[in-house]
Formats: C-alpha cells, sequence, structure tokens
C-alpha cells in the first residue's frame, strides 16, 4: 500500500496547463484601496453619480467589517493595501470593434485556453463574453441574441446602456453589505456580465464567460447578474483560469440570479483558477459570492459547479425559494489537491410553499488537500411542505488529504421533509490494480475512478462542457485523461 | 508460453512462496489446487505485478520476456488476464465504457487503431453471448452491485473482450452455484484454443469436471508437491489434502 500511495503522489505532480503570463501593455490603477481608487474606477467606467455613490456606500460598510474566518481554511493575512484594483489592456482607449481588432496575444491566450471564438463556437453555439482582467474584450453573437430581446453584454456596458435594469437588480440578490467580501467587491468590481431574457424566450444558445486573471498583483472583482424574466429559460457557463504566479491573488466575485414566475436558469462553473505550486505557493484565493432567487412561482435555479482550481476556495451557491412551488438545486464537484483547500457548499433557503431543492456535492481531495462541505438548508415557517434532498460524498485519494462535512439544517415548519446522505470513500489500491491488469495506465485509472465518482454531477454540465470538465478533473489530477 | 523457476515470493518479510517451478506451454490448461493460505491467490497476483509481493529469488519468463520487469498495464497489454478471485467495484463508470478504454489501451500498446463506437458494440454483443451476460449487466457500473455470480461471468466476459495469450483464472468457481458455474466454465471453454495457455485455480475439484486440465499441480506451503493428469484432481478429491501434505512430509 505504501509504495501505491508513492506512485499516486506521483501522479498528482502535475503541472497547470493554463500557467502562462500573456506579455501585454496593462494599465493599472495604483495599489491600495481608498474612496479615491473607488471613484477612479468609478470614473474610468464613466459611471452615472448614483452607482459611484452606491460603490461608495459599500466601501464604507466593508470598512465596518472584517473577513470572515468560520471557515476551514487557513492562510496568512491578506493586505488589502497591497492589492491593485484596477487593470486593464493598454489598448482600451481604442477599443477593438471586431475580433481582428482584438489584440493577437490576446487572441492567442484564449486560444491557448482553448476558449471558442471563431468559428468553432458557431458550431458549439457558443456565445462567449470574455472578461481579459477587467475590461470585456469581445462580445460575440450579439446580434443573434438581440433578435430575440436576450441582453448580454459586459457590465460596464450594461451600466450605459440598460441603467434601469442595473439600477433594479444590482445588490437586489446580494445586498453591499451581505459579507465582508461582497462589500469588497460591490466597491471595487470592474467588470463582469449582464444578462437579461424577456418574458417567455428560451435563449438559444449557452451563454459563456470567461475570466482570466492576467496581470500580477491584480484582484478580480468580477460582477455578474442574470434575469431570467417570466416563463424564460437560459443556460450560462462560466469558466476561469489565471496564469501561474509566486504571489497569490484575491477573486472576489459576486453572481446575482434572479428567477421570475415559470423562469429557470441553469448556471455552470468550471473553475481552474491557478491552484499554487505543490507545496502551497501562490495560487488564487476564490472568495465568491452567488445566490439566486427564485422570485416567482414555479421558478428554479440549478448551479452546477466543477472547482478544480484556485489555493483557497470560500464559495457557497445559493439558492432563495421565495416563489411558491420553486426549485433549487446544487450539483458540485470540488478537487482539492496538493495544499490545496476549498470549504465550499449551498445554502436553500425556503420560504414559499412546496418549495424542492436538490443538493448533491461530491468532494475529492489528494496531496495534502482540504475539503470541506458546508451547506445550510433552512425551511422558515410559510415552507409549507417543503422537500430537500441532500447528498454529499468524499473520496480520498492517498492519505494526507482531509474531508469534512458541516450541514447545518434549520427547520421551522414542520410539514417538511428533509434527507441527508454522505459518504467517505478512498480510492483503493485493489481499485488501481484492477484496472492497470486490464490495461490502463495508473494515471488513466485515477482519472476513470474519479470521473466515475463525479459522473452524477458532470451529467448536469451542457455537453460540450461536460467533456470539458472531465477532462480537466483529469488533467488536475495526473496530466493525461483517458 | 510462460516459465516460472524456482521463483520464491515473500510478502510483509513472510515467505509464502518457496520454490516454484512451472512450465506452461501455449494451449495447455494447468489446474492449481491446494488448500487455504498455500500460496494460490499470490501466485496469480505476482504473474499479474500486484505490488506488495517480493521476488526474493527465481524468474517468470513469458514468451521469451522477463515477466517481473513489466508494469501490471504492460503485462496486460502484452496478453496476461486476471481473473480476480475478488473482482473490484468502480462506482460511475460503466461497464462498457470501462472495457472500451482497456480494450483500446491494450490496441494502442499493439499498435493497433483503436476500436470505434461501432465495432466495439459489435464485439461485445457477441463475447457478451459466450457468457450469457444480459445487456443490461453490460451497462451499468463495473461490477457496482452484482451478484457473486454475476461478477465472475463478468470477468469472463472481459477475458473474451480482451483475448488474452495467457489467462490466471484464481479461484473463478467459489461463490457460484451449480448453474453459473456451469455457464461461467462454458465461457472458459470456448476460449480454450491453441494459441491460448491458462492457469486455473481453485480449491475445488469441482471446477475441474467442467474445464478439463492437461495438467494439475497441487500447491501445498508454497511448494508444488504433486504434478500429475486430471486424475490427480480426483484423488485429492477423495483423500483431501492433509493425506497428501502427510505423504510428502512425513
Amino acid at each position: 500500500m505504501a509504495s501505491a500511495t508513492e506512485s499516486i503522489d506521483e501522479i498528482l505532480r502535475k503541472s497547470y496547463d493554463a500557467g502562462f503570463v500573456t506579455d501585454i501593455e496593462q494599465e493599472y490603477a495604483p495599489p491600495g484601496l481608498n474612496e479615491d481608487i473607488v471613484r477612479f474606477i468609478s470614473k474610468k467606467k464613466e459611471e452615472p453619480e448614483w452607482l459611484l455613490q452606491w460603490r461608495l456606500k459599500a466601501y464604507r460598510r466593508w470598512l465596518e467589517m472584517s473577513e470572515p474566518r468560520w471557515a476551514k481554511v487557513s492562510y496568512p493575512e491578506i493586505d488589502y493595501q497591497d492589492i491593485c484594483y484596477y487593470a486593464a489592456p493598454k489598448s482600451k482607449d481604442d477599443a477593438p470593434k471586431s475580433l481582428d481588432e482584438v489584440d493577437p496575444e490576446l487572441l492567442a491566450t484564449y486560444e491557448k485556453l482553448g476558449i471558442p471564438l471563431h468559428e468553432r463556437e458557431v458550431l458549439a453555439g457558443v456565445a462567449v463574453d470574455a472578461v481579459f482582467d477587467s475590461v470585456s474584450v469581445a462580445t460575440t453573437f450579439r446580434e443573434k441574441l438581440s433578435e430575440v430581446g436576450v441582453i448580454f453584454m459586459s457590465f460596464s456596458e450594461a451600466v450605459q446602456k440598460h441603467p434601469e435594469l442595473i439600477k433594479k437588480y444590482l445588490g437586489s440578490v446580494v445586498p453591499v453589505s451581505d459579507n465582508f467580501f461582497a462589500a469588497l467587491n460591490s466597491a471595487v468590481f470592474s467588470d463582469g456580465s449582464v444578462v437579461y431574457i424577456p418574458k417567455g424566450v428560451r435563449c438559444p444558445m449557452e451563454l459563456s464567460t470567461y475570466f482570466r486573471i492576467n496581470a500580477a498583483k491584480t484582484g478580480q472583482f468580477e460582477r455578474t447578474l442574470v434575469v431570467a424574466d417570466e416563463g424564460s429559460y437560459v443556460s450560462y457557463l462560466e469558466g476561469c483560469t489565471a496564469p501561474m504566479r509566486d504571489e497569490n491573488q484575491l477573486h472576489a466575485a459576486v453572481v446575482e440570479l434572479v428567477a421570475h414566475e415559470d423562469a429557470q436558469i441553469k448556471y455552470s462553473t468550471v473553475q481552474n483558477w491557478y491552484p499554487g505550486d505543490e507545496n502551497g505557493k501562490g495560487g488564487i484565493y476564490n472568495f465568491v459570492t452567488k445566490r439566486g432567487l427564485c422570485e416567482g412561482a414555479r421558478s428554479k435555479i440549478s448551479w452546477t459547479q466543477v472547482e478544480t482550481g484556485s489555493a483557497i476556495t470560500w464559495k457557497y451557491p445559493s439558492c432563495i425559494l421565495k416563489g411558491d412551488d420553486s426549485i433549487g438545486e446544487f450539483y458540485s464537484v470540488a478537487l482539492s489537491n496538493h495544499r490545496q483547500q476549498a470549504d465550499t457548499g449551498t445554502k436553500m433557503i425556503h420560504l414559499g410553499k412546496n418549495t424542492k431543492s436538490t443538493i448533491i456535492s461530491k468532494g475529492i481531495s489528494a496531496g495534502h488537500g482540504q475539503q470541506t462541505y458546508r451547506g445550510g438548508v433552512k425551511i422558515m415557517r410559510g415552507a409549507e411542505n417543503a422537500r430537500n434532498y441532500t447528498q454529499c460524498d468524499s473520496l480520498l485519494i492517498g492519505d494526507q488529504c482531509g474531508a469534512h462535512t458541516v450541514p447545518y439544517v434549520d427547520v421551522r415548519n414542520s410539514s417538511s421533509k428533509l434527507e441527508h446522505e454522505a459518504t467517505t470513500s478512498r480510492i483503493g489500491e485493489d481499485q488501481l490494480f484492477y484496472c492497470r491488469q486490464r490495461g490502463l495506465s495508473e494515471e488513466d485509472a485515477v482519472s476513470l475512478i474519479v470521473n466515475g465518482f463525479a459522473k452524477e454531477v458532470l451529467k448536469e454540465l451542457p455537453m460540450e462542457f461536460a467533456v470539458e470538465a472531465q477532462k480537466l478533473l483529469g488533467v488536475s489530477l495526473e496530466g493525461a485523461v483517458g | 508460453m510462460l516459465k516460472i523457476e524456482n521463483l520464491h515470493v515473500e510478502v510483509d518479510g513472510k515467505p509464502i512462496l518457496k520454490g516454484i517451478t512451472l512450465d506452461i506451454a501455449a494451449g495447455e490448461v494447468h489446474a492449481i489446487m491446494g488448500p487455504n493460505g498455500s500460496g494460490k491467490s499470490t501466485l496469480a497476483y505476482v504473474l499479474a505485478g500486484r505490488e506488495g509481493y517480493e521476488v526474493t529469488k527465481g524468474s517468470v519468463t513469458y514468451k521469451g520476456q522477463n515477466l517481473l520487469e513489466m508494469e501490471p498495464e504492460v503485462r496486460a497489454a502484452e496478453g496476461v488476464f486476471l481473473g480476480f478471485q475478488y473482482p473490484v467495484a468502480i462506482p460511475g463508470v460503466s461497464n462498457i465504457y470501462f472495457l472500451k478504454a482497456a480494450l483500446n489501451a491494450i490496441r494502442k500498446h499493439r499498435g493497433q487503431d483503436p476500436l470505434d463506437a461501432i465495432d466495439f458494440m459489435k464485439l461485445s454483443k457477441e463475447k457478451a453471448a459466450i457468457v450469457q451476460l444480459p445487456d443490461e449487466l453490460t451497462k451499468r457500473a463495473v461490477n457496482d452491485g452484482f451478484s457473486g455470480g454475476e461478477k465472475k461471468r463478468n470477468e469472463i466476459f472481459q477475458m473474451a473482450m480482451l483475448e488474452p495469450s495467457l489467462a490466471v483464472l484464481d479461484e473463478t468457481d467459489s461463490g457460484l452455484d451449480i448453474d453459473a458455474l456451469r455457464v461461467v466454465a462454458q465461457g472458459v471453454n470456448a476460449l480454450r484454443g491453441p494459441e491460448r495457455a491458462m492457469l486455473v485455480i481453485t480449491h475445488y475439484q469441482r471446477l475441474l469436471d467442467y474445464i478439463v486440465p492437461d495438467v494439475v499441480h497441487v500447491l501445498i506451503d508454497g511448494r508444488i508437491v504433486r504434478t500429475g493428469d486430471k486424475d490427480l484432481a480426483k484423488q485429492l478429491e477423495k483423500q483431501g489434502y492433509s493425506e497428501v501434505r502427510d505423504a510428502i512430509q512425513p
């Protein structure tokens, strides 16, 4: 067994494929955070006064708040005055009008990440809003979308073109004072994506945003807002990678979803931020607030996440089930290898009658990785006949990692039904040997077993991305996939 | 095909095999019988390359090559198949997907193109029929929730798919009722051929009524103490292992 563990360890010492730095000129704000920086960002983005005031309010609240320390993650204190809060490719002033005008090196970067910006994307039916550091570089398929009235654009652009939309929904699900990182984001967020699906429209394609942190020592604070009006449907995917750097980088995003009556939002994330090296040097601190509001009756919000990156993940995509008969779902695969720490899970807050939630969480720990599932199910007094099903499974690879499960349940209506199942298993030497005896390499065997373990969640991803996620799980564990 | 010479193997510093010599030619079926703890499974694992089994002396030559130097997956690709006594479950991975990955890994090693989905399905239908493996089982996760009989049938199905040169079947009869035993044995017999050698490891003579071996060896305390033809198995069934043990250790 000892030698089997050793060889597993060897496999786990893979390299990070997306760890390249793009050498283009960047424009920075001076490091540090104060009201002037907030004003600087707002001015750079030519924002209206009300938005500046909203940011400043958030900033002032942030000053009074302290960093949450309840998660099972440990990291040195973050010096918020040592971070740059704004960085943009310099060519911003003469912004690209088509893909041909985009910096070729930038396009090459996306190429390496496998983001389909050209024809491939037509075939795949994917529209990509690529956020390079803070400024949205290229938005594709917008025309096709606007034919059916779908709004899909960068946050800065939406602020200019659809201020009423932003004003109505910004902070409506995650208020500025919600938590420390949400407040920070509200003060300094630089860009992100906005989606609006009008009444009765089924969005004709998967919408997708790739975020990428490129500049050293910059925080990325993007903001995503997805609003699905009555009876509409949208599937949205975000993918994230960041180059390899020795120092840690901060990523504090906020995602707000609003689903009106009979609307459905499917939000999928494939997160592959740089996890740090095998000794835990470098890597992204991923402190993200994601929340969806099932505002209308029979609305549905479904979160699917595949989290393989980041040095630290602190993330709990949640659903507020306000409308009667609304449905919340959370499907998660989180992988922590080397020294990665993940404290992730969800919160399902049942307010309406006959509301239903499903939580399927699959945690994979390898190397010295630490993994915590933290989930909250809250059934409020008015939530007659609410149902919740929770399943969290942990898979351990090697004997130096850890898996922890922390479920919170708060039930205030006795007509509700809740189920909770949890398992912990280990990739056994016997499983590996069985696969190898049939001709599979050790790497392929690990990948196969892990993908089998995660299958229930992976099948929730849109087809094009399920394949990518499957590969990512393989790559994150070894370097090749069978 | 397989030449084992004076093989000594230790597990955790404890000697298990104490000088095994065995020569199996292509087309032959050899049976190894012995009581519990005699080292039968150890021999199977050593041939397949499982870790934790230390060869302290002797050699194993397979098709003229030093088998002991090969990684387990290389042995598999070179045509060594082990039918497990306790097949392992892999939840979430369908049987058919698993086999396709395995078969194509082996084909790659042999310099062959991977089988496409259609050819693969055709092949698997054909082979599943040999052990009467229901279609539904080929789609379920590998050995997950399979009954004892289903697991063993699945092993033989895999063997049929991978078409090994040397098949080592470790207690393939254990946990089988008489009907399942017959099906499994028929499957094995269907795969007998002039190019293929088999090493059938069993505790009981029962299996050898169905899979009639060319040579029978009796393994006791890490040594082969008797070698004979199929009648040796019958004789053993009557006398029991203790009599043989007494006979060789007066």
